[in-house]
């Protein structure tokens, strides 16, 4: 009874100019990142100039290195430590739970800028010199909190007798542990995973507060390079773009198939 | 399990360390004076002193002026969206969202970036203008080009707020209140409306807190002289080297946010009980 | 009683999925009516279509004499009562049965006045400005009721309204729902799958299946004179038998011939057959007219549940009498407790 025709266009309009105003510059970036000229509004001709260029420019391929094996370290590290801090908290006392969340709630709700000053004050404290293992560091610290704001109500979501239960069957606290609580909580630590290697990849605020010496992520370079017109950044962002947006819809629609086939399966 | 719990104990010390650690420094150096070395400290209130000069109180005011009209054009566009991707088919409501989402997704500095092609004089929207015989419009570097980068970067987390609580009402509610006489406009205004307001108030957090401290946006489409608090805090600790400055800054900005989340909390309560029947008992 | 509703033809398809075969229902002024089914027979359905939030694909609404399928749901003279209530959670319980009235834009002290004589109706007087989500299901309940009927629609649909509570709170519903419903003197459409609340409160059920009326009857009717092997099995425990008719008053199964009180089959014409557990007395093996072996006995408070085999089933029988297993014993039951129903495929 709802939805006239006109309703109907009204809608279809407000859902088309919202997505186009969200893809349009980022169709626009990546168009011109194959342009035959430096020019970002006129079309040249199709080229991969630029991206040839991309893989010759030294800084932009350790840029790249830098990036991807502080995701990768980071990722693995915060979920770990994530993950086993997350079952320590549900296991803990109501103190020491409210005390762990609301510590871990800081750098999630500060202002980025405040926690990337707070390490660079730290890490220039303690001397230490900024560079890759700085940012490593920093990676870890703010991607943990998120592992362990993901993995918390999975494990709220458990049974608090499957513990007791399978240490009653004969596991050891380890068994148990690797047996039974982390396979059940797994969807929630792979989401945080997941999570972690995309703020790791993505960051700019914080690595650029605690890098230094010539150690430069992805997003510092396009920071640094941007200020003038460069086709290059178009093709080192096309490629970000591409592997986000695979790495998301992958995410995204393995669970909606897997639904399906069970479906299919009844 | 008392034996899990003591699966906490490292990050305890780690927590401590590299997030109790450097909130303290960032007070401990907002209240000395020079020096970047921590053994050599002196206390001084000089730092907030300095803030309070009309120069940076402006930038202040501006930061917060520019986020609010933020926060209001996301609310004015994220609304209607988030109501329309509410009310499609559900299968369509997935596939939209996911749409809405990717953007969040993707390097801030990278959709920032594009936009710098598309305002700048010779970009493409003035070129287009120009085959029209119209223009140039000056677009970048003005206030225009940063609310419309921090539009454009944070819309996503309006409209995300404001679905999830629109999809997760009752629709038996929406029927209920059809079935009690109401009409459609009725309908909105005296039931959809006022219940998905905690998802307005939880976008408006998402989208005032990251607009009042970027500084990216301001840099890449307000050009070098386009000072925001966030820029101002920037240029203390890369450029000048004033770290004390710096930290003093970043510590009225923390009070400025942990202020205006405590008023948002307090209006969503407030709200929340009203929308219980206004008293307690 | 006048006609008020009726439903012609009704089909509805979803997705390719027939959920309505063609409904034909008539339902008359001041009646209490039961659609009683499983879920997934079309009843709610049916009851959607009626309070206009679901549009039909084929056949015709007829309300008070008019054609009502194009008319919205905010301008039909009927009032629902949600599975699960759909209370206004922002609003406290004067707000939330003042609702409708507010769009009427009735006066407030004639609204006052509605809203309390509707609270004191359902029995929640003085609960005005508590906040619907701080009640209990039982008085959120009450308060869905309330809602509905201040606005003095012709027809209350109710729709699983007891569904979501226990089973003491329910059954004082139940009383009290048919209280209301002679108090008021209004027409109940009813939604269930519970068989006994069908029978306790109804005038008239419904009974549906794969969206298709199955038998409409009064309660005992329904209860006592099933048309069909769907209903006999659905209403109440039945032993379920194929067999023929040989002539009138006469049908024979399990190879043995029995007096009946139905006639007019063809002759040899197949028959389903049902006999209620509490129509099947045990007695003494000489003189029952089917014999068998006591395979089980369980106490179920006011009777015993005996379970006897027979060469070609198991009886499930209620008695008083408790019987030991393994000890072979006859069954007994009169002409009248034989229900013979057409065959259909079902």
């Amino acid at each position: 009874m709802v939805g006239s025709k006109r309703r109907t266009w009204i809608r279809v309009l407000l859902i088309a100019g919202v997505l186009l105003f969200f893809y349009a510059p980022i169709a626009s970036l990546m168009v011109f990142s194959f342009n035959d000229s430096r020019s970002l509004t006129s079309w040249a001709g199709f080229s991969t100039q630029w991206y040839t260029a991309l893989f010759n420019n030294r800084e932009m391929m350790s840029a790249i290195y830098v990036t991807l094996v502080v995701a990768l370290l980071s990722t693995f590290v915060s979920t770990v430590v994530g993950t086993l801090t997350a079952i320590g908290i549900s296991k803990s006392r109501k103190i020491i739970r409210e005390l762990i969340i609301n510590v871990n709630n800081f750098p999630i709700l500060n202002p980025e800028i405040v926690t990337a000053i707070g390490l660079m004050l730290l890490f220039s404290s303690l001397s230490i010199e900024k560079g890759m293992l700085t940012m490593l560091v920093a990676h870890i610290i703010f991607s943990t909190p998120y592992v362990i704001l993901t993995v918390l109500p999975k494990l709220r979501g458990l049974d608090p007798d499957i513990t007791e239960a399978a240490m009653d069957l004969g596991a050891t606290p380890a068994q148990a542990l690797w047996k039974v609580i982390i396979p059940l909580i797994m969807p929630g630590v792979i989401s945080g995973a997941l999570l972690a290697f995309t703020m790791s990849f993505d960051d700019f605020v914080i690595s650029y507060f605690v890098s230094g010496n010539g150690v430069k992520n992805i997003s510092i370079l396009v920071y640094t390079m941007s200020k003038r017109i460069n086709p290059t950044i178009n093709a080192l962002s096309t490629i970000l773009v591409v592997i986000i947006t695979v790495v998301l819809l992958i995410v995204n629609l393995l669970p909606m198939l897997k639904k399906k086939e069970l479906r299919g399966a009844e | 399990m008392r034996v899990f719990a003591n699966l906490v104990r490292p990050y305890l010390v780690w927590m401590s360390l590299f997030i109790v650690v450097p909130m303290i420094l960032i007070v401990l150096y907002a209240f000395t004076t020079h020096g970047n070395s921590v053994m050599a400290f002196q206390f001084t209130l000089d730092n907030f002193g300095k803030f309070f000069d009309p120069v940076f109180i402006k930038v202040l005011l501006k930061s917060i002026q520019v986020a609010l009209v933020t926060t209001f054009v996301c609310i004015l566009i994220g609304y209607p969206i988030a109501y329309v991707i509410a009310n499609v088919d559900e299968r369509w409501q997935t596939l939209l969202m996911l749409l809405v989402t990717i953007p969040m997704w993707i390097n801030m500095l990278v959709r920032t970036y594009a936009w710098i092609s598309i305002l700048s004089d010779a970009g493409l929207i003035n070129t287009f203008l120009k085959s029209i015989n119209v223009g140039p419009i000056k677009m970048m570097y003005t206030d225009f080009a940063v609310i419309l980068g921090m539009v454009y970067n944070f819309l996503p987390f309006m409209i995300l707020s404001i679905y999830t609580s629109l999809a997760k009402m009752d629709k038996a509610v929406i029927d209920a209140s059809f079935d009690l006489g109401a009409n459609t406009r009725q309908t909105f205004m005296k039931i959809t409306f006022p219940l998905s307001l905690p998802g307005v108030i939880s976008g408006v957090t998402l989208v005032f807190l990251p607009a009042v401290s970027t500084f990216i946006i301001p840099k890449f489409l307000g050009g070098g002289q386009y000072m925001l608090i966030g820029n101002l805090i920037e240029n203390q600790f890369i450029t000048v080297g004033e770290w004390n400055f710096g930290s003093a800054i970043s510590l009225i900005m923390a009070m400025i946010i942990m202020l205006s989340m405590y008023m948002t909390r307090k209006m969503d309560k407030d709200i929340v009980q009203e929308a219980q029947g206004g008293n307690k008992w | 009683m006048r006609q008020l509703i009726e439903f012609k033809n009704i089909v509805k398809e979803f997705n390719g999925t027939l959920v309505l075969k063609g409904i034909n229902l008539v339902i008359h002024e001041n009646e209490f009516v039961t659609l009683l089914g499983p879920s997934g027979c079309g009843k709610t359905t049916l009851l959607r279509i009626l309070g206009g939030f679901l549009s039909q694909t084929e056949g015709e609404v007829i309300f008070d004499g008019i054609e009502i399928s194009n008319v919205p749901p905010y301008k039909r003279e009927i009032n629902t009562v949600f599975q699960r209530y759909a209370l206004f959670p922002h609003m406290n319980v004067f707000d939330n049965i003042a609702f409708g009235l507010n769009i009427k834009k009735q006066d407030k002290n004639t609204i006052k006045q509605k809203v309390t004589r509707m609270l004191k109706l359902v029995g929640l007087e003085g609960y005005e400005d508590r906040p619907v989500t701080l009640m209990s299901g039982g008085q959120q309940q009450r308060v869905a009721i309330a809602r509905a009927l201040v606005n003095e629609p012709m027809v209350l649909l109710l729709d699983e309204p007891l569904g979501a509570l226990d089973l003491k709170l329910r059954k004082e519903m139940q009383h009290e729902l048919k209280k209301i419903q002679q108090e008021v003197g209004i027409t109940f459409i009813y939604v269930t799958h519970d068989q006994e609340e069908a029978l306790t409160m109804s005038d008239t059920i419904v009974v549906m299946n794969n969206g298709e009326i199955q038998q409409i009857g009064t309660p005992t009717d329904i209860y006592n004179e099933p048309e069909n092997r769907f209903v006999a099995d659905f209403i109440g425990e039945s032993n379920l038998m194929e067999g023929n008719m040989v002539a009138d008053y006469r049908v024979r199964f399990d190879d043995h011939e029995f007096e009946c009180i139905d006639s007019g089959f063809s002759d040899m014409a197949p028959v389903d057959i049902v006999l209620r557990p509490e129509d099947i007395d045990i007695v003494p093996v000489e003189m029952g007219k089917l014999r068998g072996i006591v395979q089980s006995s369980l106490f179920k408070g006011v009777h015993f549940e005996i379970v006897v085999e027979t060469p070609y089933r198991e009886f499930i029988i209620h008695t008083t009498d408790n019987a030991a297993i393994g000890q072979e014993v006859g069954l007994h039951f009169f002409p009248e407790d034989i229900h013979i129903m057409y065959r259909i495929g079902y």
